[in-house]
């Protein structure tokens, strides 16, 4: 009722990145059983999606190489979707052949990003989604689109928010079912996020949307917030905060998974998810990795003993 | 629609070095006080006039407040619990003193050995001494989201105190979330109680990250109409009641959302990174300001 009468969704879905997004930036290459064990444990947390791996040459993402032995070896709990990234025909291949039910495509709102990134122009490289998107289509399998660079890029600096609402368009327009705005140096405000949402929403339906915060410079829940406000249900995060910034050396990443739950329950907003769980699977992977938490819930919990 | 200014209130030479494990030279303070007067930050709470046997790291007080610059159109507020506190600003040269409160009983008890009710009588000798003296005095309500004895507070109790100090003579109430427990669902519940009493132009937000919720909580206060908020710089603070989690919201953090939202604060970010670094230097910590971290590239 609390949500309901605030004008806030009353439920919002949670999409869990650390197994990808997260790994990803971390320095340490994790062991694949290590993977494997953090996936389960987020599997009985109450999460509905938890990205996986991706389906990358191991050339450029080392971290990721073990993607078909980690797909193959976790606990497929129903109920919750295990996506996993194909950047291109290939990968989407590899991925069904080791069992993925869903995928996700990366387009970027910033043409230098695209060719820094996956070297190709932002056209180049949504030719190559659609391919992605006609064969997943054919199979029944959902595709999720992600838009990169959405509050600002870190070789382009600021980016309008027409073109996000293009970029979006265009993925949308090839099948994406979601599509999951990221601000990916963390540099946006609920100042910013509110100006791309506008725009985004002219062509997108609300329920398609989805945020993926980065909290590198301290905005993240801030930035949630605002998206939640104007409707937005579905948020991207990481257990623990995993995954740094590639961009600012030893600054931070993803938002911590732990203090958007937290954020959310004081809502009253419905998640489904167990806040003491995913603190524990954030738990175990730090322990493996052999470094702090970024949660502040996680910090302030176990240091106090008591969950409030 | 959010307000056109805010006032940000700085509270690291104070708040953030009393809860700084390390005792700070007085020189160390005296320079970072200086420094922070050259950000374009309007108020600096710069010490506290308690016992040095309660608050050692504030024992030095008195020169402190002589020792600083103090720039014309620049507050610099002090902490007095006390008509003894109090006389003792004065004669160091104070202008502005502050008195802190609280929303739990459990807490107040524990902190200063009286009940509610008793710290307000004491705050009624101070107010009468500062009338006398038009030494303007800000209230501070600690546990409004939360107490770490009492756990879940009212916000009818916070609004019954907060009323209480702005009737004393408080020009601006802070409502302090002293363990950082609050959500933007909380803060929106306790400020409405509030508001009900107190007028908005006279309301501060004074918010612990300790769960990582402060700029949400400041950016729902904000929304409400508050346009005052207390921030420190470097995140200075850690909290008393959770080892090793953090307390007070970054200054720089703060100011960069402000900044993204069109919100005029009159604050130089690229000095107050710089004071921030100095003080974490000093102190030999790394910086709670994620703007910081990131601006480094170390």
């Amino acid at each position: 009722q609390e949500s309901e009468a605030s004008g806030l969704p009353e439920y919002i879905k949670i999409v869990e990145v650390g197994p990808r997004d997260g790994l990803q930036n971390e320095k340490v290459i994790v062991p694949t059983d290590i993977k494997i064990e953090l996936i389960n444990r987020l599997s009985r947390t109450g999460l509905p999606a938890i990205e996986v791996t991706s389906f990358v040459s191991s050339k450029w993402v080392p971290q990721m190489a073990d993607h078909k032995e980690v797909m193959r070896g976790i606990e497929r709990h129903p109920g919750v979707q295990y996506p996993v990234l194909t950047p291109n025909l290939q990968g989407f291949h590899s991925a069904i052949a080791a069992g993925a039910t869903e995928v996700s495509v990366f387009g970027a709102a910033s043409e230098s990003f695209s060719k820094m990134n996956i070297n190709c122009s932002i056209e180049e490289s949504i030719e190559k989604f659609e391919e992605v998107a006609k064969s997943a289509k054919n199979m029944n399998i959902p595709v999720r689109g992600y838009v990169s660079c959405a509050l600002g890029c870190p070789y382009e600096g600021n980016i309008i928010p027409a073109k996000v609402a293009e970029v979006s368009k265009r993925l949308y327009g090839v099948g994406c079912y979601e599509i999951s705005l990221g601000d990916t140096t963390g540099v946006g405000t609920p100042g910013s996020m509110k100006r791309m949402l506008e725009a985004v929403m002219k062509e997108i339906p609300l329920s398609a949307l989805a945020v993926h915060c980065h909290d590198t410079y301290g905005q993240a829940l801030a930035n949630i917030l605002t998206a939640i406000q104007m409707g937005v249900a579905v948020v991207d995060s990481s257990v623990a905060g995993l995954g740094g910034c590639p961009y600012a050396k030893g600054a931070t990443g993803n938002v911590a998974t732990e203090d958007v739950i937290y954020m959310l329950n004081g809502l009253g907003i419905n998640t489904g998810v167990n806040l003491y769980t995913v603190m524990e699977a954030g738990n175990f992977i730090c322990t493996a990795l052999n470094k702090k938490t970024n949660s502040k819930v996680a910090q302030a919990s176990f240091n106090t003993g008591t969950i409030n | 629609a959010f307000p056109k200014r805010v006032k940000v209130v700085e509270v690291g030479p104070r708040d953030g070095l009393q809860n700084e494990k390390n005792v700070v030279p007085t020189p160390v303070k005296i320079n970072l006080i200086n420094m922070l007067s050259e950000t374009g930050l309007q108020v600096i709470e710069a010490t506290s006039f308690v016992s040095p046997k309660w608050v050692p790291q504030m024992a030095d007080h008195t020169e402190v407040m002589q020792g600083i610059n103090k720039l014309p159109g620049i507050s610099y507020p002090v902490l007095t619990p006390n008509l003894k506190g109090f006389q003792a600003a004065v004669a160091a040269g104070a202008k502005e003193v502050s008195i802190f409160g609280a929303a739990s009983e459990l807490f107040t008890k524990k902190n200063i050995n009286c009940s509610i009710e008793e710290s307000l009588e004491r705050f009624e000798e101070v107010m009468t001494a500062a009338r006398a003296a038009s030494i303007p005095v800000r209230g501070y309500v600690s546990c409004v989201l939360g107490c770490p004895y009492e756990g879940k507070i009212s916000a009818a109790k916070v609004a019954e105190v907060s009323k209480k100090m702005y009737s004393m003579g408080c020009y601006e109430i802070s409502l302090g979330d002293t363990i950082g427990v609050g959500t933007p669902g909380s803060m929106k519940e306790m400020l409405t109680a509030v508001m009900k009493e107190v007028p908005v132009g006279a309301l501060a937000v004074h918010c612990h990250d300790t769960y990582g919720q402060a700029l949400a909580n400041i950016l729902v206060a904000l929304q409400m109409g508050v346009s005052v908020v207390d921030a420190s710089v470097a995140g200075l603070g850690g909290c008393p009641y959770a080892q090793g989690a953090s307390g007070n919201v970054a200054t720089e953090d703060l100011v960069y959302m402000l900044n993204g939202l069109g919100i005029h604060t009159g604050v130089d970010l690229q000095k107050l990174m710089d004071t921030g670094t100095f003080i974490c230097n000093a102190l030999n910590r790394r910086t709670n300001s994620k703007v910081s971290q990131a601006s480094c590239r170390l």
